[in-house]
Protein backbone atom coordinates (compact mmCIF):
# COMPACT_ATOMS: atom_id res chain seq x y z
CA UNK A 1 0.00 0.00 0.00
CA UNK A 2 1.28 3.46 -0.81
CA UNK A 3 0.20 6.68 0.07
CA UNK A 4 0.25 9.86 -2.03
CA UNK A 5 1.45 12.81 -0.02
CA UNK A 6 1.29 15.33 -2.57
CA UNK A 7 -1.43 18.04 -1.96
CA UNK A 8 -3.37 17.44 -5.27
CA UNK A 9 -3.58 13.54 -4.53
CA UNK A 10 -4.38 14.06 -0.70
CA UNK A 11 -7.19 16.52 -1.50
CA UNK A 12 -8.62 13.65 -3.40
CA UNK A 13 -8.12 11.34 -1.06
CA UNK A 14 -9.13 13.57 1.94
CA UNK A 15 -12.11 11.39 2.46
CA UNK A 16 -12.74 8.24 3.36
CA UNK A 17 -15.09 5.69 2.07
CA UNK A 18 -17.70 6.17 4.59
CA UNK A 19 -17.94 9.77 5.89
CA UNK A 20 -18.50 12.52 3.77
CA UNK A 21 -15.73 14.82 5.46
CA UNK A 22 -16.11 17.82 3.51
CA UNK A 23 -19.82 18.03 4.46
CA UNK A 24 -19.56 17.49 7.61
CA UNK A 25 -16.70 20.27 8.39
CA UNK A 26 -19.40 22.23 7.23
CA UNK A 27 -21.50 21.91 10.64
CA UNK A 28 -18.38 22.50 12.89
CA UNK A 29 -18.69 26.43 12.63
CA UNK A 30 -15.07 26.38 15.16
CA UNK A 31 -13.33 24.42 11.84
CA UNK A 32 -13.81 27.47 10.35
CA UNK A 33 -11.30 29.65 12.47
CA UNK A 34 -7.77 30.66 11.84
CA UNK A 35 -5.06 29.78 14.64
CA UNK A 36 -1.74 31.65 14.46
CA UNK A 37 -2.12 32.30 10.93
CA UNK A 38 -3.47 28.57 9.76
CA UNK A 39 -6.16 26.64 9.46
CA UNK A 40 -7.52 25.03 13.04
CA UNK A 41 -6.25 21.04 12.32
CA UNK A 42 -8.33 20.05 15.83
CA UNK A 43 -6.79 16.48 16.47
CA UNK A 44 -7.53 16.75 20.27
CA UNK A 45 -10.97 14.94 20.40
CA UNK A 46 -10.40 12.12 22.97
CA UNK A 47 -10.18 15.68 25.52
CA UNK A 48 -13.50 17.12 23.85
CA UNK A 49 -14.88 17.03 20.43
CA UNK A 50 -16.47 20.32 18.64
CA UNK A 51 -19.89 20.69 18.36
CA UNK A 52 -22.16 20.95 15.54
CA UNK A 53 -24.54 23.76 14.86
CA UNK A 54 -27.48 21.60 15.53
CA UNK A 55 -26.04 21.32 19.08
CA UNK A 56 -25.03 24.77 19.81
CA UNK A 57 -28.71 26.25 18.19
CA UNK A 58 -30.34 23.70 20.57
CA UNK A 59 -28.40 25.04 23.49
CA UNK A 60 -29.36 28.79 22.45
CA UNK A 61 -33.22 27.95 21.77
CA UNK A 62 -33.62 25.95 25.19
CA UNK A 63 -32.72 29.19 26.62
CA UNK A 64 -34.03 31.65 24.40
CA UNK A 65 -37.64 29.80 23.78
CA UNK A 66 -38.48 27.72 27.05
CA UNK A 67 -36.53 28.54 29.55
CA UNK A 68 -37.63 26.73 33.02
CA UNK A 69 -37.32 23.87 35.47
CA UNK A 70 -38.00 20.77 34.76
CA UNK A 71 -40.54 18.30 36.77
CA UNK A 72 -43.76 19.28 38.56
CA UNK A 73 -44.12 23.01 37.00
CA UNK A 74 -47.75 23.30 35.74
CA UNK A 75 -47.29 26.08 33.08
CA UNK A 76 -46.42 25.77 29.50
CA UNK A 77 -42.67 26.33 29.39
CA UNK A 78 -41.98 24.03 32.55
CA UNK A 79 -43.90 21.44 30.37
CA UNK A 80 -41.66 21.84 27.30
CA UNK A 81 -38.28 21.98 29.22
CA UNK A 82 -39.27 18.66 31.00
CA UNK A 83 -40.12 16.97 27.87
CA UNK A 84 -36.98 17.86 26.13
CA UNK A 85 -35.18 17.14 28.87
CA UNK A 86 -36.69 13.78 29.27
CA UNK A 87 -36.87 12.70 25.56
CA UNK A 88 -33.26 13.03 25.94
CA UNK A 89 -33.46 10.26 28.13
CA UNK A 90 -34.86 7.94 25.85
CA UNK A 91 -33.11 9.14 23.11
CA UNK A 92 -29.72 7.94 25.28
CA UNK A 93 -31.62 4.72 25.89
CA UNK A 94 -32.13 3.69 22.60
CA UNK A 95 -28.49 4.75 21.48
CA UNK A 96 -26.94 2.35 23.56
CA UNK A 97 -28.68 -0.04 22.38
CA UNK A 98 -32.54 -0.30 23.34
CA UNK A 99 -32.81 -0.35 27.36
CA UNK A 100 -35.46 0.92 29.48
CA UNK A 101 -34.79 4.78 30.17
CA UNK A 102 -35.51 4.57 33.90
CA UNK A 103 -31.90 3.14 34.03
CA UNK A 104 -30.65 6.73 32.30
CA UNK A 105 -29.02 8.85 35.21
CA UNK A 106 -27.79 12.26 33.66
CA UNK A 107 -24.83 13.27 35.69
CA UNK A 108 -22.28 16.19 34.80
CA UNK A 109 -19.80 13.49 33.24
CA UNK A 110 -18.19 10.23 32.92
CA UNK A 111 -16.35 11.08 36.51
CA UNK A 112 -19.39 12.08 38.49
CA UNK A 113 -21.01 8.65 37.23
CA UNK A 114 -18.08 6.56 38.35
CA UNK A 115 -17.88 8.62 41.93
CA UNK A 116 -21.63 7.82 41.73
CA UNK A 117 -21.52 4.35 41.90
CA UNK A 118 -18.30 4.38 44.31
CA UNK A 119 -19.98 6.12 46.97
CA UNK A 120 -23.60 4.47 46.74
CA UNK A 121 -23.03 0.71 45.46
CA UNK A 122 -19.79 0.71 46.70
CA UNK A 123 -19.99 2.65 50.16
CA UNK A 124 -23.23 -0.25 50.77
CA UNK A 125 -21.32 -3.57 49.14
CA UNK A 126 -17.58 -3.11 49.58
CA UNK A 127 -16.43 -4.56 52.84
CA UNK A 128 -12.66 -5.80 53.91
CA UNK A 129 -10.72 -8.35 52.09
CA UNK A 130 -12.92 -7.36 49.31
CA UNK A 131 -11.31 -7.14 45.69
CA UNK A 132 -11.64 -4.40 43.46
CA UNK A 133 -9.91 -5.22 39.40
CA UNK A 134 -9.06 -2.93 37.23
CA UNK A 135 -6.58 -2.35 34.77
CA UNK A 136 -3.08 -0.74 34.28
CA UNK A 137 -4.91 1.49 31.57
CA UNK A 138 -7.34 3.16 33.54
CA UNK A 139 -7.82 6.90 33.55
CA UNK A 140 -7.66 8.61 36.81
CA UNK A 141 -11.65 8.98 37.16
CA UNK A 142 -11.52 4.92 36.79
CA UNK A 143 -9.10 4.26 39.52
CA UNK A 144 -9.24 7.20 42.14
CA UNK A 145 -12.68 6.66 42.93
CA UNK A 146 -11.80 3.07 43.33
CA UNK A 147 -8.46 3.22 45.29
CA UNK A 148 -9.68 6.12 47.83
CA UNK A 149 -12.81 3.61 48.51
CA UNK A 150 -10.44 0.35 48.72
CA UNK A 151 -8.25 2.20 51.15
CA UNK A 152 -11.43 3.50 53.29
CA UNK A 153 -12.86 -0.01 53.08
CA UNK A 154 -9.71 -2.00 53.73
CA UNK A 155 -10.70 -3.68 50.58
CA UNK A 156 -7.57 -4.88 47.64
CA UNK A 157 -7.56 -2.69 44.95
CA UNK A 158 -5.82 -5.00 41.83
CA UNK A 159 -5.33 -4.75 38.18
CA UNK A 160 -5.05 -6.23 34.22
CA UNK A 161 -1.44 -6.16 33.27
CA UNK A 162 -0.52 -4.73 30.07
CA UNK A 163 1.21 -6.80 27.02
CA UNK A 164 4.34 -4.61 25.70
CA UNK A 165 2.32 -3.76 22.48
CA UNK A 166 0.17 -2.12 25.21
CA UNK A 167 -3.07 -4.60 25.23
CA UNK A 168 -4.42 -6.08 28.18
CA UNK A 169 -2.87 -9.08 28.89
CA UNK A 170 -5.18 -11.56 30.14
CA UNK A 171 -2.99 -14.81 30.63
CA UNK A 172 -3.43 -14.54 34.58
CA UNK A 173 -7.05 -13.23 34.56
CA UNK A 174 -8.14 -16.36 36.69
CA UNK A 175 -5.90 -15.58 39.05
CA UNK A 176 -6.86 -12.16 39.18
CA UNK A 177 -10.51 -13.18 39.75
CA UNK A 178 -11.41 -14.62 42.68
CA UNK A 179 -14.77 -15.05 44.95
CA UNK A 180 -13.74 -11.88 46.49
CA UNK A 181 -13.86 -9.99 43.46
CA UNK A 182 -16.79 -7.92 44.08
CA UNK A 183 -16.39 -5.23 40.95
CA UNK A 184 -14.42 -5.12 37.66
CA UNK A 185 -13.85 -1.62 36.60
CA UNK A 186 -12.50 -1.55 33.01
CA UNK A 187 -11.82 1.07 30.03
CA UNK A 188 -13.45 0.11 26.87
CA UNK A 189 -11.47 2.08 24.81
CA UNK A 190 -7.98 3.58 26.54
CA UNK A 191 -7.64 7.49 26.06
CA UNK A 192 -3.62 6.74 26.20
CA UNK A 193 -2.93 3.94 23.86
CA UNK A 194 -6.57 4.07 21.88
CA UNK A 195 -6.97 0.10 22.80
CA UNK A 196 -10.40 -1.51 22.56
CA UNK A 197 -10.53 -3.49 25.51
CA UNK A 198 -12.25 -7.41 24.99
CA UNK A 199 -14.83 -5.97 27.83
CA UNK A 200 -17.24 -8.39 26.63
CA UNK A 201 -15.05 -11.78 27.45
CA UNK A 202 -13.61 -9.86 30.78
CA UNK A 203 -17.25 -9.78 32.06
CA UNK A 204 -18.51 -13.14 31.10
CA UNK A 205 -15.42 -14.18 33.44
CA UNK A 206 -16.19 -11.67 36.15
CA UNK A 207 -19.71 -13.02 36.22
CA UNK A 208 -18.82 -16.44 36.45
CA UNK A 209 -17.13 -15.49 40.15
CA UNK A 210 -19.97 -13.11 41.40
CA UNK A 211 -18.65 -9.46 40.41
CA UNK A 212 -20.20 -6.59 38.89
CA UNK A 213 -18.85 -4.79 35.65
CA UNK A 214 -18.13 -1.97 35.51
CA UNK A 215 -17.71 0.02 32.11
CA UNK A 216 -15.57 3.38 30.89
CA UNK A 217 -17.08 4.26 28.01
CA UNK A 218 -16.16 8.05 27.85
CA UNK A 219 -13.84 7.04 24.58
CA UNK A 220 -15.74 4.24 22.89
CA UNK A 221 -19.27 5.57 22.85
CA UNK A 222 -18.26 8.63 20.94
CA UNK A 223 -16.84 6.00 18.26
CA UNK A 224 -18.26 3.25 17.49
CA UNK A 225 -21.66 1.48 17.97
CA UNK A 226 -22.59 0.29 21.62
CA UNK A 227 -25.02 -2.19 23.17
CA UNK A 228 -24.25 -2.38 26.42
CA UNK A 229 -26.36 -5.82 27.13
CA UNK A 230 -24.77 -7.00 24.99
CA UNK A 231 -21.50 -6.22 26.20
CA UNK A 232 -22.41 -7.87 29.77
CA UNK A 233 -22.37 -4.81 31.65
CA UNK A 234 -24.08 -4.41 34.80
CA UNK A 235 -23.13 -0.38 34.83
CA UNK A 236 -22.00 1.70 32.00
CA UNK A 237 -20.68 5.23 31.84
CA UNK A 238 -19.67 8.09 29.02
CA UNK A 239 -19.66 12.28 28.48
CA UNK A 240 -22.29 13.98 26.05
CA UNK A 241 -18.73 16.82 25.60
CA UNK A 242 -16.77 13.92 23.74
CA UNK A 243 -19.67 12.67 21.14
CA UNK A 244 -20.63 16.51 19.68
CA UNK A 245 -23.02 17.20 22.79
CA UNK A 246 -21.99 20.10 25.81
CA UNK A 247 -20.21 19.98 28.40
CA UNK A 248 -21.45 18.99 31.95
CA UNK A 249 -23.43 16.17 30.73
CA UNK A 250 -22.75 12.51 31.82
CA UNK A 251 -24.67 8.94 31.75
CA UNK A 252 -24.48 6.63 33.85
CA UNK A 253 -26.14 3.60 32.73
CA UNK A 254 -27.09 0.61 34.75
CA UNK A 255 -29.41 -2.39 35.49
CA UNK A 256 -32.80 -0.79 37.17
CA UNK A 257 -32.23 -3.70 39.64
CA UNK A 258 -29.16 -2.84 40.66
CA UNK A 259 -29.90 0.89 40.61
CA UNK A 260 -33.04 0.23 42.66
CA UNK A 261 -31.17 -1.30 45.37
CA UNK A 262 -28.37 1.53 45.78
CA UNK A 263 -28.79 4.00 48.15
CA UNK A 264 -29.26 7.34 46.84
CA UNK A 265 -25.97 9.84 45.79
CA UNK A 266 -26.92 13.22 46.20
CA UNK A 267 -29.76 14.23 48.46
CA UNK A 268 -32.15 17.29 48.35
CA UNK A 269 -34.70 18.33 45.89
CA UNK A 270 -36.04 15.89 43.22
CA UNK A 271 -34.86 12.71 44.23
CA UNK A 272 -37.03 12.88 47.36
CA UNK A 273 -41.10 11.15 47.35
CA UNK A 274 -42.10 12.65 50.69
CA UNK A 275 -40.51 14.14 53.58
CA UNK A 276 -41.22 14.91 56.97
CA UNK A 277 -38.89 16.79 59.50
CA UNK A 278 -37.77 12.95 61.19
CA UNK A 279 -37.93 10.70 57.75
CA UNK A 280 -37.74 10.58 54.19
CA UNK A 281 -38.76 8.35 51.20
CA UNK A 282 -37.15 8.44 48.41
CA UNK A 283 -38.40 9.09 44.88
CA UNK A 284 -37.77 6.12 41.74
CA UNK A 285 -35.33 5.61 39.27
CA UNK A 286 -34.27 7.74 37.43
CA UNK A 287 -34.53 10.73 39.56
CA UNK A 288 -33.33 8.90 42.82
CA UNK A 289 -30.05 9.78 41.52
CA UNK A 290 -31.23 13.40 40.27
CA UNK A 291 -30.74 15.52 43.19
CA UNK A 292 -31.38 19.33 42.63
CA UNK A 293 -31.41 20.84 39.22
CA UNK A 294 -29.44 19.47 36.48
CA UNK A 295 -27.86 20.85 33.59
CA UNK A 296 -31.17 21.28 31.24
CA UNK A 297 -29.99 23.05 28.52
CA UNK A 298 -27.10 20.50 28.12
CA UNK A 299 -28.84 17.20 28.34
CA UNK A 300 -31.61 19.17 25.68
CA UNK A 301 -28.58 20.04 23.35
CA UNK A 302 -27.27 16.94 23.76
CA UNK A 303 -30.44 14.91 21.84
CA UNK A 304 -29.25 16.77 18.66
CA UNK A 305 -25.67 15.08 18.56
CA UNK A 306 -27.27 11.93 19.52
CA UNK A 307 -29.06 12.83 16.57
CA UNK A 308 -26.47 14.12 14.48
CA UNK A 309 -24.33 10.75 15.20
CA UNK A 310 -27.00 8.58 14.20
CA UNK A 311 -27.75 10.08 10.80
CA UNK A 312 -23.68 9.54 9.95
CA UNK A 313 -24.20 5.60 12.13
CA UNK A 314 -22.08 4.60 14.65
CA UNK A 315 -20.92 1.51 12.16
CA UNK A 316 -20.18 4.32 9.64
CA UNK A 317 -18.13 6.87 12.18
CA UNK A 318 -16.19 3.44 13.03
CA UNK A 319 -15.29 2.46 10.44
CA UNK A 320 -14.04 6.38 9.46
CA UNK A 321 -11.75 5.90 12.19
CA UNK A 322 -10.64 2.69 11.28
CA UNK A 323 -9.33 4.28 8.08
CA UNK A 324 -8.40 7.32 9.33
CA UNK A 325 -6.02 6.21 11.96
CA UNK A 326 -4.45 3.39 9.90
CA UNK A 327 -3.19 6.09 7.36
CA UNK A 328 -2.30 8.12 10.35
CA UNK A 329 0.03 5.60 12.21
CA UNK A 330 1.75 4.31 9.14
CA UNK A 331 2.52 8.21 8.30
CA UNK A 332 3.44 9.12 12.07
CA UNK A 333 5.79 6.01 11.48
CA UNK A 334 7.70 7.16 8.25
CA UNK A 335 9.12 10.11 10.50
CA UNK A 336 12.66 9.56 12.12
CA UNK A 337 12.35 9.36 15.91
CA UNK A 338 8.81 9.21 15.80
CA UNK A 339 7.15 6.21 18.29
CA UNK A 340 4.00 5.11 18.71
CA UNK A 341 1.99 3.88 22.29
CA UNK A 342 -0.86 1.43 21.72
CA UNK A 343 -1.38 -1.02 19.49
CA UNK A 344 -0.62 -0.22 15.70
CA UNK A 345 -3.44 -2.14 13.50
CA UNK A 346 -6.51 -0.30 13.65
CA UNK A 347 -9.09 -2.97 14.00
CA UNK A 348 -8.34 -3.41 17.83
CA UNK A 349 -7.53 0.32 18.30
CA UNK A 350 -9.47 3.69 18.40
CA UNK A 351 -8.80 7.06 16.89
CA UNK A 352 -6.43 8.49 20.31
CA UNK A 353 -3.01 7.88 19.22
CA UNK A 354 -0.02 8.63 21.46
CA UNK A 355 3.21 9.06 20.34
CA UNK A 356 6.85 10.29 21.27
CA UNK A 357 9.65 11.74 19.69
CA UNK A 358 13.09 9.87 20.80
CA UNK A 359 14.43 13.64 21.58
CA UNK A 360 11.72 15.85 22.09
CA UNK A 361 9.58 16.33 25.19
CA UNK A 362 5.90 16.47 24.15
CA UNK A 363 4.87 20.04 25.71
CA UNK A 364 7.67 20.85 23.18
CA UNK A 365 5.98 19.52 20.61
CA UNK A 366 2.41 20.66 21.70
CA UNK A 367 3.60 24.35 21.59
CA UNK A 368 5.27 23.66 17.70
CA UNK A 369 2.30 22.41 16.55
CA UNK A 370 0.26 25.18 17.95
CA UNK A 371 2.19 27.65 16.10
CA UNK A 372 0.88 25.82 12.89
CA UNK A 373 -2.68 26.26 13.73
CA UNK A 374 -2.55 22.09 15.20
CA UNK A 375 -4.73 21.29 17.96
CA UNK A 376 -3.12 18.17 20.17
CA UNK A 377 -2.88 16.92 23.95
CA UNK A 378 0.34 16.33 25.60
CA UNK A 379 1.43 15.26 28.84
CA UNK A 380 0.09 12.27 31.29
CA UNK A 381 -3.49 12.11 29.65
CA UNK A 382 -4.74 11.84 33.24
CA UNK A 383 -3.10 8.39 33.54
CA UNK A 384 0.21 8.74 35.73
CA UNK A 385 0.40 4.86 36.80
CA UNK A 386 0.01 4.27 32.99
CA UNK A 387 2.67 6.94 32.21
CA UNK A 388 4.76 5.23 34.81
CA UNK A 389 4.32 1.59 33.96
CA UNK A 390 5.20 2.55 29.85
CA UNK A 391 8.04 4.39 31.13
CA UNK A 392 7.39 7.75 29.90
CA UNK A 393 6.87 11.35 31.60
CA UNK A 394 4.53 12.17 29.00
CA UNK A 395 3.17 11.48 25.23
CA UNK A 396 1.93 13.65 22.58
CA UNK A 397 -1.67 12.71 21.54
CA UNK A 398 -3.51 13.26 18.56
CA UNK A 399 -7.18 12.21 17.82
CA UNK A 400 -9.36 11.58 15.56
CA UNK A 401 -12.93 12.60 14.75
CA UNK A 402 -15.29 12.39 12.11
CA UNK A 403 -14.77 15.78 10.79
CA UNK A 404 -10.68 14.53 10.23
CA UNK A 405 -9.35 13.79 7.44
CA UNK A 406 -6.21 12.48 5.47
CA UNK A 407 -5.09 16.48 4.97
CA UNK A 408 -5.18 16.92 8.69
CA UNK A 409 -2.59 14.24 9.21
CA UNK A 410 -0.78 15.48 6.22
CA UNK A 411 -0.47 18.97 7.65
CA UNK A 412 0.20 16.98 11.14
CA UNK A 413 2.90 14.86 9.26
CA UNK A 414 4.54 17.94 7.65
CA UNK A 415 4.69 19.72 11.08
CA UNK A 416 6.63 17.07 12.62
CA UNK A 417 9.06 17.17 10.09
CA UNK A 418 9.58 20.82 10.19
CA UNK A 419 9.61 20.72 13.91
CA UNK A 420 12.84 18.06 14.50
CA UNK A 421 14.16 20.26 11.51
CA UNK A 422 13.69 23.40 13.89
CA UNK A 423 14.85 21.83 17.01
CA UNK A 424 17.82 20.74 14.84
CA UNK A 425 17.48 16.97 14.82
CA UNK B 1 12.17 38.15 16.55
CA UNK B 2 9.44 37.78 14.45
CA UNK B 3 6.77 35.46 16.28
CA UNK B 4 6.39 34.46 19.76
CA UNK B 5 7.35 30.63 18.76
CA UNK B 6 11.20 31.86 17.83
CA UNK B 7 10.74 34.05 20.80
CA UNK B 8 10.28 30.92 22.92
CA UNK B 9 12.84 29.21 21.32
CA UNK B 10 15.56 31.85 21.21
CA UNK B 11 18.48 30.35 19.25
CA UNK B 12 20.14 30.57 22.61
CA UNK B 13 17.95 28.41 24.19
CA UNK B 14 18.34 25.67 21.66
CA UNK B 15 21.87 25.37 22.15
CA UNK B 16 21.69 25.23 25.98
CA UNK B 17 18.78 22.00 25.34
CA UNK B 18 21.10 20.84 22.70
CA UNK B 19 24.25 20.59 24.72
CA UNK B 20 23.08 20.98 28.54
CA UNK B 21 25.59 22.10 30.87
CA UNK B 22 26.63 20.89 34.22
CA UNK B 23 25.99 17.14 33.09
CA UNK B 24 28.65 16.13 34.54
CA UNK B 25 28.25 14.38 37.94
CA UNK B 26 30.57 16.12 40.51
CA UNK B 27 32.31 14.15 43.64
CA UNK B 28 31.89 16.14 46.49
CA UNK B 29 28.32 17.46 47.07
CA UNK B 30 27.48 19.54 49.25
CA UNK B 31 24.06 21.11 48.49
CA UNK B 32 21.41 18.71 46.98
CA UNK B 33 17.97 19.50 45.63
CA UNK B 34 15.33 17.11 43.24
CA UNK B 35 12.53 19.46 41.58
CA UNK B 36 9.47 17.36 39.62
CA UNK B 37 6.27 18.90 38.04
CA UNK B 38 3.59 16.00 38.02
CA UNK B 39 1.51 17.72 35.51
CA UNK B 40 4.04 18.00 32.82
CA UNK B 41 6.88 15.07 33.64
CA UNK B 42 9.42 17.10 34.50
CA UNK B 43 12.06 15.87 36.96
CA UNK B 44 15.45 17.90 37.85
CA UNK B 45 18.11 17.18 40.02
CA UNK B 46 20.49 19.80 41.33
CA UNK B 47 23.73 19.52 42.91
CA UNK B 48 26.64 22.17 44.48
CA UNK B 49 29.91 21.73 45.68
CA UNK B 50 30.60 24.69 47.58
CA UNK B 51 34.33 25.96 48.07
CA UNK B 52 35.15 28.61 50.92
CA UNK B 53 31.18 29.96 50.68
CA UNK B 54 31.14 29.93 46.44
CA UNK B 55 29.90 27.54 44.28
CA UNK B 56 32.84 25.37 42.63
CA UNK B 57 30.68 23.38 40.46
CA UNK B 58 27.45 22.63 39.16
CA UNK B 59 25.59 19.67 37.88
CA UNK B 60 22.07 19.49 36.74
CA UNK B 61 20.24 16.49 35.66
CA UNK B 62 17.40 17.32 33.79
CA UNK B 63 14.65 15.40 32.13
CA UNK B 64 11.29 17.71 30.36
CA UNK B 65 10.77 20.18 27.79
CA UNK B 66 13.62 21.93 26.15
CA UNK B 67 12.62 25.05 28.25
CA UNK B 68 13.64 23.08 31.87
CA UNK B 69 16.59 21.74 30.38
CA UNK B 70 17.98 25.01 28.74
CA UNK B 71 16.81 26.80 32.15
CA UNK B 72 18.82 24.17 34.05
CA UNK B 73 22.15 24.61 31.37
CA UNK B 74 21.99 28.50 32.06
CA UNK B 75 21.53 27.82 35.99
CA UNK B 76 25.08 25.26 35.79
CA UNK B 77 26.65 27.70 33.79
CA UNK B 78 25.89 31.14 35.47
CA UNK B 79 25.68 30.43 39.05
CA UNK B 80 29.35 28.74 38.91
CA UNK B 81 32.04 30.93 40.65
CA UNK B 82 29.28 33.05 42.56
CA UNK B 83 29.16 33.21 45.93
CA UNK B 84 25.91 32.38 47.97
CA UNK B 85 24.41 35.65 47.93
CA UNK B 86 25.31 36.40 44.49
CA UNK B 87 23.73 33.18 43.37
CA UNK B 88 20.07 34.67 45.28
CA UNK B 89 20.36 37.71 43.85
CA UNK B 90 20.50 35.74 40.55
CA UNK B 91 17.83 33.51 41.42
CA UNK B 92 15.74 36.66 42.58
CA UNK B 93 16.13 38.47 38.83
CA UNK B 94 15.12 35.41 37.06
CA UNK B 95 12.32 35.02 38.97
CA UNK B 96 11.24 38.89 38.61
CA UNK B 97 11.99 38.29 34.93
CA UNK B 98 9.82 35.58 34.56
CA UNK B 99 7.19 37.18 36.40
CA UNK B 100 7.32 40.24 34.12
CA UNK B 101 9.41 42.57 35.80
CA UNK B 102 10.60 44.76 32.72
CA UNK B 103 14.15 45.75 34.63
CA UNK B 104 17.33 44.32 32.97
CA UNK B 105 19.24 41.44 33.86
CA UNK B 106 22.86 42.11 34.74
CA UNK B 107 25.05 43.03 31.35
CA UNK B 108 26.80 39.40 32.60
CA UNK B 109 24.12 37.64 32.64
CA UNK B 110 22.80 38.61 29.50
CA UNK B 111 22.04 35.30 28.12
CA UNK B 112 19.01 34.63 30.73
CA UNK B 113 17.38 37.21 29.47
CA UNK B 114 16.29 34.76 26.94
CA UNK B 115 14.09 32.77 28.91
CA UNK B 116 11.67 35.90 28.75
CA UNK B 117 10.23 34.39 25.92
CA UNK B 118 8.00 32.17 27.70
CA UNK B 119 6.18 34.75 29.19
CA UNK B 120 3.77 34.68 26.00
CA UNK B 121 3.22 31.24 27.29
CA UNK B 122 2.04 31.46 30.40
CA UNK B 123 1.56 27.16 31.01
CA UNK B 124 5.21 27.64 30.17
CA UNK B 125 6.83 29.75 32.98
CA UNK B 126 6.50 26.91 34.92
CA UNK B 127 9.21 25.04 33.13
CA UNK B 128 11.30 27.72 33.17
CA UNK B 129 11.44 28.25 37.01
CA UNK B 130 11.73 24.81 38.52
CA UNK B 131 15.63 24.95 37.85
CA UNK B 132 15.75 27.95 40.14
CA UNK B 133 13.14 27.01 42.73
CA UNK B 134 15.04 23.78 43.33
CA UNK B 135 18.45 25.34 43.68
CA UNK B 136 16.84 27.94 45.96
CA UNK B 137 14.90 24.83 48.33
CA UNK B 138 18.84 23.27 48.34
CA UNK B 139 20.24 27.01 49.36
CA UNK B 140 17.82 27.39 51.93
CA UNK B 141 18.41 23.47 53.26
CA UNK B 142 22.09 23.73 53.02
CA UNK B 143 21.99 27.16 55.36
CA UNK B 144 20.08 25.79 57.72
CA UNK B 145 22.71 22.88 57.99
CA UNK B 146 20.43 20.59 57.28
CA UNK B 147 22.74 18.57 54.35
CA UNK B 148 20.94 15.97 51.44
CA UNK B 149 17.81 16.45 49.97
CA UNK B 150 14.87 17.42 52.01
CA UNK B 151 11.60 17.83 49.90
CA UNK B 152 10.81 17.81 46.02
CA UNK B 153 10.73 21.06 44.61
CA UNK B 154 7.20 21.94 42.06
CA UNK B 155 7.07 24.81 40.51
CA UNK B 156 2.94 24.19 39.50
CA UNK B 157 1.46 25.82 42.53
CA UNK B 158 3.65 28.78 42.00
CA UNK B 159 1.37 32.37 41.18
Amino acid sequence: MTYETDSAASAKLAGTSTLDVSRIRTDFPVLGRMVNGHRLVYLDNAATSQKPKSVIDAHSEYYSRFNANIHRGLHTLAEEATSAYEDTRKHVANFIGGVDSREIIFTNGTTEAINLVAQTWGEQNIGPGDEILITEMEHHANLVPWLVLSQKKQAVLKRIPLTGEGRLDLGNLDNLISDRTKLVAISHMSNVLGTINPVKHIGEVSHSYGALVLIDGAQATPHMPINVKDLGADLYTFSAHKMLGPTGVGVLWGRADLLEAMPPFNTGGEMIREVHFDRVSFNELPHKFEAGTPNIAGVVAFDRALTYLEELGMENVRQHEIELSGYAIKRLLEIDGIEIQGPLDPQLRGGAISFTDATLHPHDISTFLDSKGIAIRAGHHCAQPLMRTMGKLATARASLYIYNDKDDIDVLVQALREMRRYFGL
Amino acid sequence: MSNPLDELYREIILDHYRAPRGKQPISKVDITSDGQNPSCGDEIAVQVTMDDGTVKDVHVDCKGCAISVASGSMLAEYTKGKSLEEVKKIVGAVKSMLKGDESEIPAELADLDALKGVRKFPVRIKCALLAWMTLIEGLKNYENGKGGHQKTVSTEDEE
